[in-house]
């Protein structure tokens, strides 16, 4: 049964690879370190993909490490869900890689090592069903971050490196007494079994369970950057170099995985006493990020500073949605989850290759010098414009709609419909005036010189056609996450197959 | 025991969060450190407190909960090594900045003390 081992496969290809790229590789070891990260992430590529063939046909891959069983041993619990959001990271991964290889690797030391710690991280957070293995992938993920986002060095680079450390390693703090309370309730850290003992909750160990609960919730908030802990992402995704921001378009989507899968297997509605404890909650912080992230977009005096609230919208959106507790809305926010991700990752990567070619100018919403390839990045601009505003016909409005349509029966709907489409205008007036600004209004003169090669743009475009994939294959996707979030609300299944699976 | 072991936290968890709401990068690391002291003991624990008891089930008639010494030992490493990390950072910061303040501030403000 050489199946189940795929289960783990996608975190041990990275790691192997970046431990290879470590070794000293003689005189001209970056081309070495490059075939190798390459060859890794096409790999995991094709891994993710029969993963989530297999988890389709299986429901469930639950895999014992050291083949200790569920309860007592740490098991990686790999679901539709948990499937999904690896080939997510993979199929990000390659065209940010690639970008990468473009001499970005070379601003500082091991880019490629870390890049492959990074992915190994997320893929690990993504495949855990210990809450305590969760914390520990949490900060694989995290230590590689650190490490990235002073990636190229420099004064803002160096502060905002501190600033993001040393909050992540309050959250960190944080998690460890979530993750302590939890246990010292129910004595145990595996999140199916967490699942049962929470219901079985009650009075004072209830209220001790919920502050654990509650305190998971800041913890994930800081990574999925919710409304008052969001303050650190606008300022290190616009600091940091572009194939480091577009490899973190995956991370802030980790933090909102662990909401997920935490608010809806351990607290979720099966949870009696506790069920749904964060939902409300969730409710407001959502349709309030939005509001955040419209805000910033509209001061924003900088391309990349404008992309990092785009984020900060997109997560504002997802969390709000999620909230609402439902098979239909979740499968809605999964597709518009995806198209998020693989879209404000293109979008750092062009604003990187704009900055570089305007020269002097940057990436400030000023008007500069033409490009050397002035047209081609103004029709990138606009199809990423077009996808990340929500405008017909790319994969962004038919995220939008997806989200407002399936939201429309419960009340709640006018205000996540207000909120979405108030962010939607502010997002659109926005983003067409940096356009205008920076690739209409050119100065009149000569073009600069500095051209990109020609595999950095290629790049970028790999990540834009995904949007134009998800429009044509919208309804299969759709269907795909639709299953996803059927399997994730169908609670009962997840003890049964986990700790009793977990045996053999 | 419990009293005392709570209240043992408590305080180093008080002391800490004074620290890290400090302005200036050297306590906030120094408050982190401390918070992560705090932690290892809750963690420790939450396996409930147990005086002359091994970690090993039927060896003898009180026995402690192995896990939570796992995890602390776990918290440790991470923990350490985060540490230095931000120390690194501090310093590096404080040598190309010019200043230990942990917002962005003009050298000729005195800043929050």
């Amino acid at each position: 049964m050489w199946q189940q081992h795929l289960a783990i496969l996608p975190i041990l290809v990275p790691l192997l690879a970046a431990l290879l790229q470590l070794l000293p590789w003689g005189d001209r070891p970056q081309p070495r370190r490059r075939a190798i990260g390459l060859l890794s992430s096409i790999l995991t590529l094709i891994l993710s993909i029969a993963l989530l063939v297999q988890v389709n046909q299986d429901q469930m891959i639950v895999y014992a490490l050291g083949n200790w069983s569920a309860p007592f041993g740490i098991v990686l619990m790999v679901d539709k869900l948990s499937a999904l959001m690896m080939l997510i990271t993979a199929i990000l991964a390659l065209p940010v890689l690639i970008y990468g290889c473009y001499a970005e690797d070379n601003l500082g030391s091991h880019f490629q090592a870390l890049f492959q710690f990074q992915v190994m991280g997320i893929m690990g957070a993504f495949a855990t069903g210990d809450i305590f293995n969760l914390f520990v992938f949490f900060e694989v993920l995290l230590i590689s971050s650190y490490a990235l986002l002073m990636h190229g060095g420099g004064k803002f680079r160096l502060r905002t490196t501190l600033h993001y450390v040393l909050l992540n390693l309050l959250g960190s703090a944080l998690f460890l007494i979530s993750v302590g309370t939890l246990y010292g309730v129910t004595g145990t850290l595996n999140m199916a079994d967490l699942a049962t003992q929470v219901q079985q909750l009650s009075g004072d160990q209830a209220a001790l369970a919920k502050a654990g609960g509650m305190m998971l919730l800041i913890v994930f908030g800081i990574k999925a950057a919710i409304l008052p802990l969001h303050f650190w992402l606008p300022q290190a995704y616009s600091t940091t170099t572009g194939v480091v921001a577009a490899l973190f378009a995956i991370m802030t989507k980790v933090g909102v995985y662990a909401i997920v899968r935490v608010y809806t297997l351990i607290f979720g509605p099966e949870a009696n006493e506790l069920a749904l404890i964060a939902h409300d909650w969730l409710w407001i912080m959502g349709l309030i990020t939005m509001l955040a992230g419209a805000i910033g977009i509209i001061g924003a005096r900088d391309l990349r500073l404008l992309v990092a609230y785009l984020v900060v919208i997109s997560i504002g959106t997802l969390i709000a949605t999620y909230s609402l507790n439902g098979v239909a809305t979740t499968g809605a926010m999964l597709f518009y989850l995806i198209h998020s991700t693989f879209i404000t990752g293109a979008l750092f990567l062009l604003a990187d290759l704009i900055a570089f070619e305007r020269g002097k100018t940057a990436s400030r919403i000023v008007s500069g010098k033409k490009m050397a390839n002035h047209s081609a990045y103004s029709v990138m601009f606009l199809i990423a414009a077009i996808a990340i505003i929500g405008l017909p016909p790319l994969s962004g409005f038919v995220g939008k709609l997806m989200i407002m349509e399936s939201a429309s029966p419960t009340g709640a709907s006018f205000w996540l419909w207000g909120a979405m489409l108030g962010a939607t205008l502010i997002m659109l007036i926005s983003v067409t005036r940096a356009g205008s600004k920076m690739l209409w209004h050119t100065l009149s003169g000569k073009a600069n010189e500095q051209s990109a090669p020609l595999g950095k743009r290629a790049a970028v475009v790999m990540l834009l056609s995904l949007s134009v994939v998800m429009t044509l294959f919208a309804s299969p996707i759709r269907n795909y996450t639709d299953d996803v979030a059927e399997q994730l609300y169908d609670i009962d299944q997840y003890p049964s197959r986990v700790l009793i699976k977990g045996v053999e | 025991m419990e009293t005392l072991y709570s209240v043992t936290v408590g305080i180093l968890t008080a002391c800490s969060v004074f620290l890290i709401l400090r302005g200036r990068s050297f306590p906030v690391v120094v408050g982190i450190t401390m918070l992560s002291y705090a932690v290892n003991l809750f963690l420790f624990s939450t396996g409930r407190l147990t005086i002359d008891g091994a970690p090993i089930y039927g060896t003898q008639e009180t026995y402690a909960d192995p896990l939570p010494q796992a995890l602390v030992l776990t918290a440790i490493v991470i923990g350490f090594a985060m540490t230095a990390y931000s120390i690194i950072l501090a310093v590096r910061a404080r040598g190309e900045i010019g200043t230990d303040e942990v917002n962005q501030q003009d050298n000729s403000t005195e800043g929050n003390r």
